[in-house]
């Protein structure tokens, strides 16, 4: 396991350094936009990143509703967590890329404002878990999640069913893009993709340590005799 | 280049500040770890 996580460590340094160098420097300068397009190599990828967190958090859900088992509870809680500071990178570099494009920092366009939303919702999800003490908090999160999650393809698919002032999707939406800088993009796929697995999982440990330490605090101070404290 | 700077710094800052929080509670874990070994002996 060890193992595992340390090649998985190694392997996400190269690509990112990869992927950096890549888009800041390999990636020919796109014509119309200019430097600033480079930014499309940070947004896109976190997006994608955040979905499939939401999605791990949505199957860990499922389980966790179907089994109760902790496990599948702390993966949800570490994805959920993960997949909101990505989801938080789509929606602070996307303003900086509008401003010199647009001339705007935001608009309310439908896949904005229901990246916003989605942003919301695992920020709830959250809050919820952190907040509330409750035996059954579990079990609302993860209906909440289920919920939550449904507004993930709706994402998605807002700039294929609906005109919007988001840039319609270069790969496979009829677009066509210097082979160059599909190379960097995917090597930033590949690189933010890999991060996101790493982070999630040293998350995904930090909670079971963490709730095996609580239980073991619980015990000890059902053991300890009466009048000690 | 000032908004290209400013995303892709935006981003590590972001992601930094989470590595950080995760490090914070991974040293706070251990610390209870080290705490309740100590009790028990």
């Amino acid at each position: 396991m060890k193992r595992s996580f340390t090649l998985l460590a190694v392997v996400t340094g190269v690509l990112l350094s990869w992927g950096l160098y890549g888009a800041l420097i390999a990636a020919p300068t796109e014509q119309t936009m200019g430097d600033v397009q480079r930014i499309f190599y940070y947004h896109v990828p976190s997006a994608w990143t955040a979905f499939c967190l939401f999605f791990v958090n949505l199957a860990a859900s499922i389980v966790y509703l179907a089994k109760r088992n902790s496990k599948a509870d702390a993966l949800a809680l570490a994805s959920a967590e993960v997949g909101v500071v990505f989801c938080t990178i789509v929606l602070v570099t996307g303003p900086i890329w509008a401003r010199p494009v647009w001339g705007i920092w935001w608009t309310w366009d439908l896949r904005l404002t229901l990246t916003l939303v989605l942003w919301l919702i695992y920020v709830s999800y959250l809050i919820l878990r952190r907040f509330s003490s409750s035996g059954q908090t579990p079990v609302i999160a993860a209906v909440l999640a289920v919920l939550g999650a449904l507004d993930v393809p709706l994402v998605y698919f807002s700039i294929w069913f609906y005109r919007t002032q988001h840039p319609q999707p270069v790969i496979g939406g009829g677009g066509s893009i210097d082979p160059r800088m599909l190379h960097v993009f995917f090597v930033n796929l590949a690189a933010f993709s890999c991060f996101g697995a790493l982070v999630c999982w040293s998350r995904y440990r930090l909670e079971v340590v963490r709730r095996q330490v609580e239980e073991a605090q619980a015990l000890e101070s059902l053991l300890e005799p009466r009048g000690s404290r | 280049m000032t908004y290209l700077y400013a995303a892709y710094i935006a981003t590590w800052a972001i992601h930094l500040a989470y590595l950080a929080s995760l490090l914070r509670r991974y040293i706070r874990v251990r610390k209870e770890i080290e705490l309740l070994k100590a009790k028990e002996k």
